[in-house]
């Protein structure tokens, strides 16, 4: 965590200042512009982590029982002689899988900016309950230090894959990350639902309840729809997942057989009888797929938000951009069997998921075309996290067209679970959210730490990131339509895909490249804050109120009065206004209408 | 090694670039807000946006051109096979119109609308006529996919038990692949892993007692006669597993305690795939890749690799343990007379106990 004090001072003259020791600033904040630092903080800490394992992983696929000095150095045991394991490798791209989605794009994303961003854009002093959002981080936090646990165990962390489905997660005697590993990594997720859970309800309260005068709903942010939806979803979606691990536990530890009937393995029948894996397949994916839009409508808002202000042009379609987030969230509530098409569920309703899946991809479009009607006729600002919007829609566009075939059934049959799906997603929501979350840091920046980010430094970042992203994931599509299923350790067994050898080689480099590129980021992100130029007050220009609050922090975010808001967020190049940015606590100018948005 | 080289090149290019842009930093010394792009930024990363858009092209070219033959696009070798070809086929036409105009268009207006100092953006922030284009048009496009798509499905995962069509339980374990043909009544005896019973090699629990189970044929390896329906009968002993069989098109996972299935009719002999020109090559190209690479292993002490021959196979596609990557089992498909003369080969299950 930061710890220079200076930056962050609070105003001696405000008034319901209070004493603070170290603990409780920078520790056990109940301040939500520290808890978006410490989300922020953690996350990356994982993000390292979660691509350290997918570089591993990589190198073992493009080089596969080579030695390596990488898996020397950390693996340990688990590469003798530098040639990974079997197991590791799942257990690699078990947890990779788990840290990205969950650790790093859902809280890391979510909870960075939802809780940088609720108070300050609707105008609250914080949210609604500091003591529950502080609890939230620390439960975080806890079930992040017990996944990492979780790697030192000694038969394995977790490696049934991250969706986890049983038999395989379930006994311990089917592969060594089913036994303690397993134990952990649903105690952590256990928890890291309860701390989403506590986020989610706090965002959906302070959005109702804690607008400033002046702010209704239509006159909200992108961002913050995208997060109170987000947060909707969540507290639809989580509970089911956390009752499907709750029943795991239960079939691992107490004998009973929700998931689990008719096993015979390592020369024995297993007790267990009546239960079914497809159960849990339907709980997980219920969780599943609103998991990926809870990753990346924080991402639209972000996107969204920024672009507006960078093009200098009101975001186009503002109450579309609203219904298509709407209609994304419902949706993604009743689609979550395109992941088991061949699950062996009922045909039929194989037909019914088909259909609601590609109705997803009407929303989607609507917004697609929006951004790039946002930034026609624009007067562009290159910001570095213009740049990583602009990319956004970029592979938000390449990854989800891919969607229309994987949510086919017809055509998901044979690509399934091959390289073809793991390209999809990565684009779609891998590296679009997290083009996403590197957009709301160049943004936010300032906001956050009171200091610029390198430019120079950011346009290498993107530049490269942008190369490698498409240089890694495009290639996936074709060995994957070529039949090449993924999770093998492996491909030297089949002679059958030898020709894509080199296919593999090639995306394992651009991989490496990308991955030791953000240590670019990571020099300027914390590099920047002891030593970024300081920041003025708006210095991206933008229309919202957190730029109307003073640079250094303070409790209650604004000194005085809550700025009121008399228009909306997009008030960018309105004609009649001298300057082109008319923020949203400036009254209306006589005879000036409200566009009728 | 080569790894450990790669990663060393990385870093010194990243150290140099690191120099670079503290050059630009200290050049810039002086300027208020120097962290906010200024004209010159604009246009050198408008510039770079045209440099990336024909990135995305050439990655586009280079990987349809390169890796493009799409063996599993254009060769199946089931009757369903070629529906699901075409409807692949029209889809990826499809997306690949629409992705090459709307990367086009976001990356060309990024290009010509780069800020500069003094213009002002157009203040334009809604159009409902634009709105209802590009929701009625996706929408009229999606509706015909998902006609089209719901069409093929049903009529691929529609079985049909009056064409009488051989009926072959796939069974799973870790790590291999079991066939049970259903014997000279074509019923295949009742079984559940209970019954196992390796003692007298009872090794897919079969009821010992069922008639029907009497002349059932268990197999590993997967013989389908050409032109006949089968119906496949999924069972898994201890985990998920899915029975992926890429050149029919054909896939269905095996769910410990339930019984799955899927049917399809092969229309290719294996003889006949081998002698097609688009495996001749696929094949040729693959032994050349193995020769050099044999060549590398013969350097090192190692044995050579066999020359690769083509067979179609069945993988294993869900994660299902350490052995995961190599759960396999050749399909034969061949003429109905060499298959009936094959199955007479085989022992029935009643003749496989050991007593």
């Amino acid at each position: 965590m930061s710890t220079h004090a200076d930056t962050h001072a609070h105003e001696d003259d405000h008034g319901h200042h209070h004493k603070e020791t170290f603990v409780t600033k920078y520790i056990f904040s109940q301040d939500h512009k520290m808890i978006s630092k410490q989300y922020l903080i953690t996350g990356t800490i994982m993000g390292v982590i979660g691509v350290l394992m997918s570089i591993m992983f990589r190198m073992q696929i493009a080089w596969p029982e080579e030695p390596n000095v990488l898996f020397e150095a950390l693996l340990g045991k688990w590469a003798p002689g530098g040639v990974m394991d079997a197991d590791i490798y799942l257990a690699l791209v078990t947890i990779h899988g788990t840290i990205m989605v969950f650790f790093v794009l859902t809280a890391g994303l979510s909870g960075t900016f939802s809780n940088l961003l609720i108070p300050l854009q609707i105008g609250a002093r914080d949210m609604a309950s500091g003591f529950l959002n502080m609890i939230s981080y620390w439960l975080f936090f806890l079930s992040s230090v017990i996944m990492v646990i979780s790697l030192f165990v000694e038969a394995g962390p977790a490696a049934a894959g991250w969706t986890i489905y049983p038999p395989l997660s379930a006994l311990p005697m089917a592969q060594g990350g089913s036994g303690m590993g397993m134990t952990l990594w649903l105690v952590s997720m256990a928890i890291f639902i309860a701390s989403s859970l506590l986020g989610s309800l706090n965002y959906i309260v302070t959005i109702i309840n804690l607008r400033t005068k002046g702010m209704s709903m239509t006159r909200l942010p992108l961002t913050i729809w995208a997060f109170f939806v987000t947060a909707i979803i969540g507290v639809v979606s989580f509970p089911v997942l956390l009752s499907a691990a709750l029943l795991l536990i239960m079939d691992r530890s107490f004998g009973t057989s929700f998931f689990l009937s008719d096993i015979f393995i390592q020369g024995e029948v297993l007790h267990y009888q009546g239960g079914s894996p497809v159960l849990f397949e339907h709980l997980f994916w219920f969780l599943g797929h609103p998991e990926v839009y809870i990753v990346i409508l924080p991402a639209m808002g972000i996107v969204s938000e920024i672009m507006a202000s960078n093009s200098r042009k009101p975001i186009f379609g503002y109450r579309a951009m609203i219904a298509s987030i709407l209609a994304i969230a419902f949706l993604s509530t009743i689609v979550w069997g395109h992941h088991m098409f061949i699950s062996g569920m009922n045909p039929f309703l194989g037909s019914v998921f088909t259909f609601t899946t590609l109705l997803i991809a009407i929303p989607s479009a609507v917004k697609s075309f929006n951004w790039i009607t946002t930034i026609w006729k624009g007067n562009i600002q290159m910001n570095t996290a213009m740049l990583f919007s602009i990319g956004f829609v970029s592979t938000f566009i390449t990854g989800g067209l891919t969607g229309i075939i994987m949510g086919d059934s017809a055509l998901d049959i044979n690509i399934h679970d091959t390289y073809f799906i793991v390209a999809h997603f990565h684009l779609v929501m891998g590296i679009s959210a997290l083009y996403g979350m590197f957009a709301g840091i160049y943004h936010w920046y300032p906001k956050m730490f009171g200091r610029m980010m390198n430019k120079n430094l950011g346009y290498i970042h993107f530049w490269v990131t942008a190369i490698c992203a498409y240089g890694v994931f495009f290639p996936m599509h074709f060995i994957g339509m070529a039949g090449l299923p993924r999770r093998y350790y492996t491909n030297s067994n089949f002679p059958l895909f030898d020709d894509l050898a080199n296919v593999n080689v090639v995306i394992t480099i651009f991989a490496i490249i990308g991955g030791v590129f953000q240590i670019v980021f990571l020099y300027n992100f914390f590099g920047s804050i002891f030593f970024g130029k300081k920041a003025s007050q708006n210095p991206w220009r933008s229309t919202t109120l957190e730029w109307t609050a003073p640079v250094k922090h303070m409790h209650g975010n604004w000194p005085g009065e809550i700025p009121h808001v008399y228009r909306w967020a997009y008030d960018y190049s309105k004609p009649g206004h001298d300057v082109d940015f008319v923020p949203q606590n400036v009254p209306l100018k006589e005879g000036e209408e409200e566009l009728q948005h | 090694m080569t790894a450990f080289l790669t990663i060393i090149i990385v870093l010194f290019v990243a150290v140099a670039i690191w120099q670079m842009v503290k050059i630009f930093d200290l050049a810039q010394i002086g300027e208020s807000n120097s962290q906010i792009a200024t004209d010159n930024d604009n246009k050198l990363n408008a510039y770079m946006m045209l440099i990336f858009l024909a990135f995305i092209y050439i990655i586009t070219i280079v990987c349809f051109v390169k890796w493009g033959d799409l063996p599993l696009m254009s060769n199946s070798a089931s009757e369903h096979g070629s529906e699901i070809d075409n409807l692949m086929i029209i889809t990826m036409v499809l997306i690949f119109v629409v992705q090459t105009i709307t990367q086009y268009i976001l990356h060309y207006f990024a290009f010509k609308y780069r800020g500069e100092k003094g213009k002002k953006a157009l203040f334009y922030a809604d159009n409902n006529t634009l709105e209802a284009i590009w929701t009625i048009i996706p929408v009229i496009v999606l509706a015909g996919l998902i006609i089209y798509g719901l069409f093929t499905w049903t009529s691929v995962m529609n079985v049909n038990e009056d064409n009488d069509p051989l009926v072959i339980e796939l069974y799973a374990q870790q790590f291999n692949w079991k066939a049970r043909y259903g014997g000279n009544d074509n019923t295949l005896g009742k079984a559940n892993v209970r019954l196992i019973n390796l003692d007298n090699a009872n090794i897919l629990g079969l009821d010992e007692s069922d008639p029907n189970a009497q002349d059932d044929i268990i197999t590993s390896e997967l013989h389908l006669p050409v032109g006949k329906p089968v119906l496949f009968k999924m069972r898994s002993q201890d985990v998920l597993h899915s029975a992926y069989m890429p050149h029919f098109r054909a896939q269905m996972n095996c769910v410990p305690g339930m019984v799955t299935q899927f049917g399809f009719t092969p229309t290719v002999t294996t003889v006949e795939m081998r002698e097609t020109q688009q495996m001749k090559d696929k094949v040729a190209n693959i032994n050349k890749i193995r020769v050099e690479k044999s060549k590398e292993l013969a350097a090192k002490g190692e044995a050579a690799l066999d020359p690769y021959e083509f067979d179609y196979l069945l993988l294993c596609n869900k994660i299902c343990g350490k052995s995961h990557y190599n759960m396999q089992m050749n399909i034969i498909v061949e003429t109905q007379e060499e298959y009936d003369a094959w199955i007479k080969e085989q022992k029935e299950f009643k003749n496989s106990l050991i007593k």
